[in-house]
């Protein structure tokens, strides 16, 4: 007899069931289940809640931190943040993560464009009325050569180096040769801790919004939600992937994702998000067809737990 | 000035155990794993464990097939 | 079967439903004998948690994204809300394990198998989008480290983390009736093949094969 046949012969023996049966009360025990479960649910939200910390803002990072709230902005500005060399789907800036020949970040392109330096800057900038001076400023920066515009903002990213924020929430950047930098950075700063720049930032394209994009690759560019990550345990080399803030239990599930992050080579990886997605893909589809898997869908008949799990069976079958 | 930019902001809730501190956490070479999960993975194996082990109520067999 | 029924695709649609499903199959009232573990209470319990989700789920959209934030009980609702989500995942991988150490694909039931399996994979998209859906910080972090993963494999050019909009949409509606639709499947697969039986064990072939053999030898000599 062939592996084949010998399997359609297993297949067909475990089909259907010819011994005895009892009865059974499936409405009931779906009922008994439900309540079990409501007053599980009931119980823990009464002992643990849930948590809720509120969000960060732009406006209370710009309050609390506005030395990097200054820096980001710059980085944004001359597109050496993070969001600004990112590539696709943003800008063209990088080709993104590949595999190989496999480039799908650059070959799905790019589908929500940010200029940093623009929507970021330039535009929420322009939109403050009654500050000719701070307007001047901008003028003189966007019509300076791109030579001339590198020049301002690298001296002052070192110049913010040495900086310090002020009672009075703005920045004291030492050195000079910044061009129109100061102005505009201390134009934006104030807009900012007024609330202004959040709603520049969400209300851009129309008046309803719900995309929050810019507002959070801003932020993300800068260390306001990093350091409360950090602070909460949630960043990727702390397995944050799995955490919650607080200490509630996490999304547990997600512990073999977030495992592939700390090995090498994902660990030390440029292309460490596609690699991980990569295998998890395989995994996923490996424990879909389990099934059709030699030595997987053996494994359980070499380890017989199967003997703890029907031993009432086994038993009634030997007595 | 910076101020302390780790600030956590959590809306009050009613609940007999507060769990909107920072977490223990276990560490051990590159793993690290909060005292929270660790205990859920536990309760995992605890009651798949006793699923398989706790004898389960017999019932009278009805004696016929279908 | 009349003649309206054979041609009809309606009718063609009943005589197969109900020949696949027959209604003491859909809501049978007798269980196999060896279904005799506590490990088999963890599908129903998997279910129970995903209406639980669904219900708590309703509440939260009936009001509004915002409302929990504000009202003691929008908190309470939302915190029902991730305790079923955190018992629906326990429950289902205690049914996973259960389920592979049964070998339960067996007997042609392959489909039950990958119908479950799709069931968990499909979860933990819906409740990445819930995560996301907070307007908390936790969402701000999540969304602003997962879209890495998403941008990397190109799908963050059609379905944006940072979007509220589209994450709510996905996570009230689109992957919630994914995750039914999948689990409907699977349940109705489990009716159809009936739960798997158990391992055959050899020992146990061999001595139900002895009392034939002890019948036949004795009508021998009792002939002689």
């Amino acid at each position: 007899m062939t592996r084949r046949e010998r399997r359609a012969l297993e297949t067909e023996r475990y089909r259907d069931w010819k011994g005895g049966y009892r009865s059974y009360d499936l409405v009931k025990e779906a009922s008994i289940a439900l309540g079990v479960v409501l007053a599980l649910c009931v119980v823990l939200t009464i002992l643990f809640s849930s948590p809720d910390e509120k969000p960060s803002t732009v406006q209370s990072w710009a309050r609390t931190d506005p030395v990097d709230f200054v820096t980001t902005a710059t980085t944004e500005l001359d597109g050496s943040s993070a969001t600004g060399g990112y590539g696709p789907p943003y800008n063209h800036a990088s080709s993104g993560q590949h595999m190989g020949f496999i480039h799908l970040q650059k070959w799905l392109g790019v589908s929500h464009p940010v200029d940093t330096a623009k929507d970021f800057v330039l535009a929420p900038l322009q939109s403050i009325t009654g500050q000719p001076t701070l307007q001047a400023a901008v003028t003189t920066y966007e019509s300076a050569p791109a030579k001339q515009q590198t020049a301002w903002t690298s001296a002052y990213e070192k110049g913010l180096n040495k900086a310090s924020a002020n009672p009075n929430g703005s920045v004291s950047v030492p050195g000079s040769r910044y061009g129109p930098l100061p102005a505009m950075m201390s134009g934006l700063l104030s807009f900012a801790q007024a609330g202004g720049l959040d709603g520049a930032l969400l209300t851009s394209k129309q008046f309803y919004q719900t995309d929050y994009t810019k507002p959070l690759l801003f932020m993300a560019d800068g260390g306001v939600l990093a350091d409360r990550a950090k602070a909460e345990h949630l960043v990727g080399n702390q397995w944050g992937m799995m955490n919650e803030t607080g200490s509630y239990p996490g999304q547990v599930w997600l512990w073999l994702y977030t495992f592939w992050y700390q090995i090498k080579p994902f660990s030390t990886s440029a292309n460490a998000d596609i690699l991980v997605i990569t295998v998890m893909g395989v995994l996923s589809l490996a424990l879909v067809l389990i099934p059709f898997i030699p030595g997987v869908r053996d494994i359980p008949r070499w380890i017989p737990l199967y003997r703890l799990i029907w031993r009432d069976h086994y038993r009634a079958l030997a007595g | 000035m910076k101020r302390t930019a780790a600030r956590r902001s959590v809306a009050p809730v009613a609940a007999v155990f507060y769990l909107n501190h920072h977490s223990q956490y276990v560490h051990w070479h590159f793993f690290q794993m909060s005292v929270s999960n660790i205990l859920v993975i536990l309760a995992m194996f605890v009651v798949f464990l006793a699923a398989i082990f706790i004898p389960f109520p017999s019932h009278g067999v009805s004696g016929d097939s279908s | 079967m009349s003649v309206v029924e054979d041609r009809s695709w309606t009718g063609r649609l009943r005589l197969r439903a109900v020949g696949s499903l027959p209604p003491e199959k859909l809501l049978p009232d007798k269980q196999p004998t060896y279904v005799s573990s506590w490990i088999y209470v963890f599908g129903v319990l998997s279910l129970s948690c995903l209406a639980v989700i669904i219900g708590s789920g309703t509440i939260l959209a009936l009001k509004g994204p915002g409302w929990w934030h504000f009202t003691g009980v929008g908190h309470f609702f939302n915190s029902i809300h991730l305790w079923s989500v955190e018992l629906f995942f326990f429950f289902m991988v205690v049914h996973l394990w259960g389920k592979y150490w049964m070998a339960a694909w067996r007997g042609g039931r392959a489909r039950v198998w990958i119908t479950g399996a799709f069931t968990f994979l499909v979860a933990i998209p819906c409740a990445l989008t819930g995560y996301v859906s907070q307007q908390n910080f936790d969402a701000q972090w999540i969304s602003t480290q997962a879209k890495d993963a998403m941008n990397s494999a190109g799908i963050g050019a059609f379905f944006n983390l940072l979007n509220f909009g589209q994450m709510y949409s996905y996570h009230v509606l689109l992957l919630p009736a994914a995750v039914v639709a999948i689990v409907v499947a699977h349940v109705l697969l489990v009716r159809k093949h009936g739960v798997v039986p158990p391992f055959e064990l050899r020992e146990l072939a061999a001595k139900a094969k002895e009392p034939a053999a002890a019948t036949q030898s004795a009508e021998q000599e009792t002939r002689a």
